[in-house]
């Protein structure tokens, strides 16, 4: 253990006396450069502000080196007696005026690019969530609305070092967003709790996501790809592991990509119309517990007391139902128990809270249905 | 006013109280002084080790040391600490010990107030520090509390959290009260403002910054509190409120509070880079203009710290511009250094050593600071490793390097003794390097896309955090050997002259080393040694 810690030591001095030779290159020094316009337009503005920083500061610097070496007492230089030159200071002052205009310039062309609001081919919500982001792709027929959570897929195990980490290291998710390249995508981002900012560095769009308020971006993306970013406002304990990932696909893969998921959709729109047996509830809600409500309440249901309580035997899961659906439904705010009910959806609600009113010895022999869920969803209770 | 002081005749033969309640009960601004610099330093010492532990969480990626949780309240602890109760503190007790013996004044103006607002913090910060012990953890949410993560969904600490940062700003508050009154008031006779060092001008300027700006953050974390336990919504949309407004409120205060932390800095290095020179300050008046005109733009570019939050374009280019606005005053100051040094008979001793670092180091952290103003470009940097490069380059090669100048230069006067001046190098030079390895790279993992305050990141800025790491812990543990030397100076060593430095102009350097208890009872006559 101490050996393995001072090896790693020795490492990182090496690193840092053979310079950048160990590293990859420098694109991984700098800012990406992106696969639309903007983005390359922003790249730009940063060289250039970059190179005038380099030459103002080999200017300053260079003087201040040779006053440095030559103006030292133990050359024997004395001291000169002059303390202003009007002429001097008004020259150093107008000059950095100018040499800002000269940046400004640019700099406003690029942000009235990115702030024109032209039609958009394709409008998605993004809505962030302690610690996850949900898409829809905005539909006018709800029936056809495509809505899901991506969540981070790194597994615990290699964030706590007990497995190696995968090449995408906290840059992955279960279900990435898939947008169709050379259209126009609106990105309408919001937050359910805390703000958020949503960053994709390749497309140069960041945005903060305030609960309450919608704001917009877009991006036009011109090569198909994997484009990997994450979450940049501090939003909780794990702000650092909520990652986006975006699949850039020719339009004819995302048409094909969309109708399976659209087919998806509209599944679950009718099973909740459709009356569910005790044991299709069950079976689905094990599985929807496994997924989504185990890491906190654990497989058999008793969670980790005082952190995560138990479901068994005691409170809400066997009290009265309403209060339960409540609690899953909408959370309780300022504890680790989210609102499910935008991420699951009413069947999968259905489902789970059934199977913890009848699972692990909780008997309450209820059976609660998707539409009854469904009406509480949508205002009906 | 001296008619007054004349009647305490008697006290001036008696020099301090003994035991502890010298410093309980203490007016004295010398007395008062030191206690700030030591709370500072105590202070610097503990949000160091909490930086130190952030440090070693990100040598690797994986989570090793740490939790996210805790991670969180380590960053936001440290940005507090090091803001609130390192950096500030430090500059109130060099105005303590350097204000009255500037402008020839016998002590500070109001010295009750003076030792009320010293006590005040040892009791705010016992506070934030004793809410690590609470239930649910210490505040988590960023040195910037951004509601509603630090309302709705704070630790139940948040309250001691209001509470401390209203102590310190009530500290803060009286604090500058008295060096405005002190200057304004208690100059030698003959002291006009324009013949005052340039140290008074800078304080007297960040005063006036506190009083305005303080009250801000009194009335936002009031409005927390409000939100918290009296069911107000101003920061919760889902009442009627904006989540935003919070961040407008907080910047209003947020940005004159960075130049409250570098104004004093600049005054220093302006003391300093003369007396090594042997030359008087370059463009003594622009100094005085440009420090003014620094303050008042710092009141009107607050948004630029929000360029993400979804603002208007007009509102952005607006900060945009009134941000790069900033760099020309700014540029002023630091052609005016370079001047002073041309042609001058330098030599470089520590504190020397350190304002030259100080030009170079605060400059660069103007570059990038000019890189972020730039809003399309920003949009990339923001809320990344970049942004942490670019203030830790002006707030610690820039604060924390002028407050180690101005101890190391002013050291030989409060005590009599000099410092060993190769150690003082050897600490300059350790700190110089440890610097510039902790935060240089942290530009490169943040254009590289490296987010901040995220407690593991992905394997490409792996290298970069190791080599950050390693700078962070050299520059930390040479902080124990500046606790050394200082001791040691305090206990012993080559007795100082009076005027300590060859080319030290300044009424400070009129009077004996170490400099007595009381000084300037009687106000001085001779006003040609005011200002270098
Ligand atoms: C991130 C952790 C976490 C996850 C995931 C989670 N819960 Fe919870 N749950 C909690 C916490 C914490 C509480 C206690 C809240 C409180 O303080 O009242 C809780 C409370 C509950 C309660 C009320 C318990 C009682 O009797 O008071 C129910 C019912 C419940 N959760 C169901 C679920 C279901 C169903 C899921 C999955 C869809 C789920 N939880 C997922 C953390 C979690
Ligand atoms: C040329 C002068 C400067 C300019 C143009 C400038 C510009 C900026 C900008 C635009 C940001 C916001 C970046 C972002 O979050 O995206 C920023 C952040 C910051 N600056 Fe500066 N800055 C300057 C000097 C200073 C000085 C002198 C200090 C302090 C001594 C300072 C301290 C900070 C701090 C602490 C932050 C980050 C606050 C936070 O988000 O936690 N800056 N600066
Ligand atoms: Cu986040
Ligand atoms: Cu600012």
């Amino acid at each position: 253990m101490i050996r393995a810690k001072s090896s790693q030591w020795i490492t990182g001095l090496f690193l840092l006396l053979s310079g950048h030779a160990a590293f990859a290159g420098w694109g991984d020094l700098n800012m990406t450069r992106g696969v639309t316009e903007i983005s390359r337009e922003v790249y730009d503005l940063h060289m250039i502000i970059f190179g005038v920083c380099v030459l103002i500061g080999i200017v300053v610097f260079g003087v201040m080196i040779v006053s440095m070496l030559m103006h030292r007492k133990s050359l024997g230089a004395k001291p000169a007696t002059f303390h202003e030159n009007t002429r001097l200071e008004y020259l150093w002052t107008i000059i950095p005026i100018v040499i800002l205009i000269g940046l400004a310039v640019p700099a406003t062309g690029t942000l009235r690019a990115m702030y024109d609001a032209g039609e958009s081919d394709l409008d998605i919500e993004v809505r962030g969530l302690q610690w996850k982001w949900q898409y829809t792709y905005l539909n006018e027929d709800p029936t056809r609305e495509v809505k899901f959570v991506s969540n981070l897929l790194t597994p615990a195990t290699e964030i706590n070092n007990q497995a190696d980490k995968g090449q995408f290291y906290l840059l992955e998710v279960d279900e990435p967003l898939v947008i169709p390249v050379n259209k126009r995508i609106r990105f309408l981002i919001t937050s359910e709790d805390v703000i958020h900012a949503w960053w994709v560095p390749a497309f140069a769009v960041k945005k903060d996501a305030v609960p309450g308020f919608v704001h917009e971006s877009w991006a036009i993306v011109e090569e198909p790809g994997v484009y990997r970013g994450q979450c940049a406002e501090l939003c909780g304990k794990d702000h650092g592991f909520m990652p986006i990932v975006v699949h850039a696909v020719e339009q004819s893969e995302y048409e094909t990509w969309l109708a399976g998921k659209q087919e998806e959709a509209r599944l679950v729109y009718e099973t909740v119309g459709k009356e569910w047996t005790k044991d299709e509830l069950m079976a689905t809600g094990e599985d929807v517990y496994a997924r989504v409500c185990q890491t906190c309440h654990q497989a058999n249901g008793q969670g980790i007391p005082p952190a995560f309580p138990s479901l068994v035997g005691t409170g809400l899961s066997v009290g009265p139902i309403d209060a339960h659906i409540d609690i899953v439904v909408n959370g309780k705010a300022g504890t680790a128990m989210q609102a499910f009910g935008s991420q699951l959806n009413p069947a999968e609600l259905a489902a789970v809270i059934t199977y913890e009113r009848n699972a692990w010895g909780n008997d309450t022999g209820d059976v609660l249905q998707p539409s009854r869920v469904n009406e509480m969803l949508t205002g009906g209770q | 006013m001296s008619a007054v002081i004349e009647e305490h005749h008697d006290d001036h033969h008696h020099g301090p109280d003994k035991g502890i309640m010298r410093w309980v009960l203490t007016t004295n601004h010398k007395d008062i002084g030191t206690l700030y610099l030591w709370f500072s330093f105590i202070m610097f010492l503990t949000g160091g080790v909490m930086a130190l532990v952030i440090r070693a969480e990100l040598f690797q990626p994986g989570l090793q040391l740490v939790q996210p949780e805790f991670f969180n309240q380590m960053t936001t602890m440290h940005g507090l600490i090091m803001v609130f109760g390192a950096v500030m503190p430090a500059f109130v007790g060099l105005a303590n010990w350097l204000v009255p013996m500037m402008i020839g004044a016998p002590d500070m103006a109001l010295p009750r107030m003076n030792n009320f607002s010293f006590w005040i913090l040892p009791f705010a910060f016992a506070m934030l520090l004793s809410s690590l012990l609470m239930e649910g953890g210490a505040p988590n949410f960023g040195w910037t509390f951004y509601a509603p993560l630090s309302t709705d969904y704070g630790p139940p600490s948040t309250t001691f959290f209001i509470f401390g940062v209203h102590l310190m700003g009530i500290s803060s508050i009286m604090g500058s009260i008295n060096v405005i009154v002190t200057i304004l008031n208690l100059r030698a006779p003959g002291m006009t403002l324009m013949k005052m060092p340039l140290f008074v001008w800078t304080w007297l300027i960040t005063a006036y910054l506190l009083i305005a700006v303080m009250p801000v953050l009194a009335g936002v974390v009031t409005m927390m509190l409000m939100d918290i336990h009296f069911n107000t919504a101003f920061f919760n949309a889902g009442g009627g409120g904006d989540p935003v407004l919070f961040q407008h409120v907080f910047w209003f205060f947020g940005h004159p509070e960075v130049y409250i932390m570098i104004l004093p800095a600049f005054g220093v290095v302006s003391a300093i880079i003369p007396t090594f020179a042997r030359k008087r300050l370059f463009g003594y008046d622009s100094m005085v203009y440009a420090t003014a005109s620094i303050a008042f733009l710092s009141f009107i570019v607050w948004a630029h710290h929000m360029f993400t939050v979804g603002i208007p374009i007009a509102g952005e280019l607006y900060f945009m511009y009134a941000t790069m606005l900033i760099a020309v005053p700014t540029g002023v100051k630091v052609f005016n250094w370079v001047a002073t040094m041309w042609q001058g008979s330098m030599t470089f001793e520590t504190p020397m050593l350190f304002s030259i670092a100080f030009v170079i180091l605060f400059t660069i952290g103007g570059f990038s600071g000019l890189m972020l103003a730039i809003v399309p470009a920003d949009f990339q940097y923001h809320d990344t490793y970049f942004v942490v490069a670019h203030f830790h380059y002006v707030l610690v090669p820039g604060s924390v390097f002028s407050i180690m100048a101005a101890v190391y230069y002013w050291l030989p006067k409060w005590t009599g003794n000099m410092y060993n001046e190769t150690l003082g190098k050897t600490h300059f030079w350790l700190s110089f390097i440890g610097v510039n390895i902790t935060f240089f790279p942290q530009h490169f993992t943040g254009l590289a896309g490296m987010p901040r305050r995220i407690p593991d990141y992905a394997l490409q800025f792996a290298d970069y955090n190791m080599i950050s790491s390693c700078g962070a812990f050299l520059f930390g543990f040479s902080q124990l050997l500046f606790l050394f030397i200082v001791i040691r100076t305090i206990k012993g060593g080559k007795k100082a002259t009076d005027q300590v430095w060859e080319g030290a102009h300044g009424l400070e350097w009129t009077i004996p080393s170490p400099a007595p208890y009381h000084t300037f009872s009687t106000p001085p006559k001779d006003l040609s040694e005011a200002h270098g």
